[in-house]
């Protein structure tokens, strides 16, 4: 069965989305993530869609659910690289993605989770927002 | 107004949902529509391939590649003989979900669109036209 890989970088999960993601594939993600933030201890996942050359509100749903998954699992989300046209369509969609980080790619993306941690190990281990 | 091409693909499977994303986006291609023009109308027609085959139990879709004068176009038809919408003003409000999603999907993908036309009858089915030209 075709799987969308998931690489361990340090404290970090790496998903590259490189296919055109049928729906199955999407559902296939959320529960192999999961699985893997709590068997590799991750303190952050970050989810490149710079291939992806669309997102509809199925997709949108399926990356806001993998963020308030990983937050109860203690791990903060961060999708980066996002296509401007991708963007444009988002918002009219009417799709904000409300709970997810985002950054333009991927060294940025790394940088917004390692302040994220440090922000939380200083505020005795709250979780922000 | 000149139609320059006709064709229809079956949505059956979630399968052919990438199918008609990637069929829509050669056409826009072939339109020369814009990168941004392109992904609103692939986005608007992913929506409603998922309406058709989760609310309307499958259908399919007609495409036509259309000219009217210097104005080029894409029409999408998407038909299924589903259930059909009984209340379609209220399927037509942002967050109205019957299903399992944000209830984006008639709503959003008429913004993505310059026309967007919708006809059901309870029983028979859903028939929902867009078109986005360039």
């Amino acid at each position: 069965m075709e799987r969308i890989p998931i690489l361990k970088m340090g404290r970090f999960l790496l998903v590259t989305v490189q296919v055109d993601m049928h729906d199955r594939l999407a559902m296939t993600l959320q529960d192999d993530l999961t699985g893997r933030i709590v068997k590799d201890r991750a303190h952050g996942v970050l989810i490149d869609i710079s291939s992806l050359e669309i997102v509809d509100s199925f997709i949108g749903r399926m990356i806001g659910n993998i963020a308030s998954m990983a937050r109860v699992l203690d791990a903060e989300t961060v999708v980066v690289g996002m296509r401007p046209a991708v963007a444009i369509t988002l918002v009219e969609l009417g799709l904000s993605l409300p709970g997810v980080r985002t950054a333009l790619n991927v060294d940025r993306g790394v940088e917004l989770l390692k302040g994220c941690i440090e922000e939380r190990a200083q505020g005795n281990g709250h979780v922000a927002g | 107004m000149a139609t320059l091409r006709d064709e229809i693909y079956p949505i059956r499977s979630s399968d052919d949902i990438v199918k008609v994303r990637q069929i829509t986006r050669e056409w826009a291609l072939m339109q020369t529509f814009s990168l941004v023009d392109q992904t609103k109308i692939v986005t608007a027609a992913s929506e409603l391939a998922r309406n058709t085959l989760e609310h309307g139990h499958g259908g399919e879709v007609r495409i036509q590649a259309l000219q009217e004068g210097s104005r080029r176009g894409l029409r999408l038809t998407f038909v299924d003989q589903g259930p059909g919408i009984p209340d379609l003003a209220k399927a037509l409000q942002d967050g109205f979900t019957t299903g399992n999603g944000m209830g984006l999907g008639l709503s959003g993908s008429k913004r993505l669109v310059n026309d967007f036309d919708i006809h059901s009858e309870t029983g028979k089915g859903t028939t929902v036209m867009i078109a986005r030209w360039k």
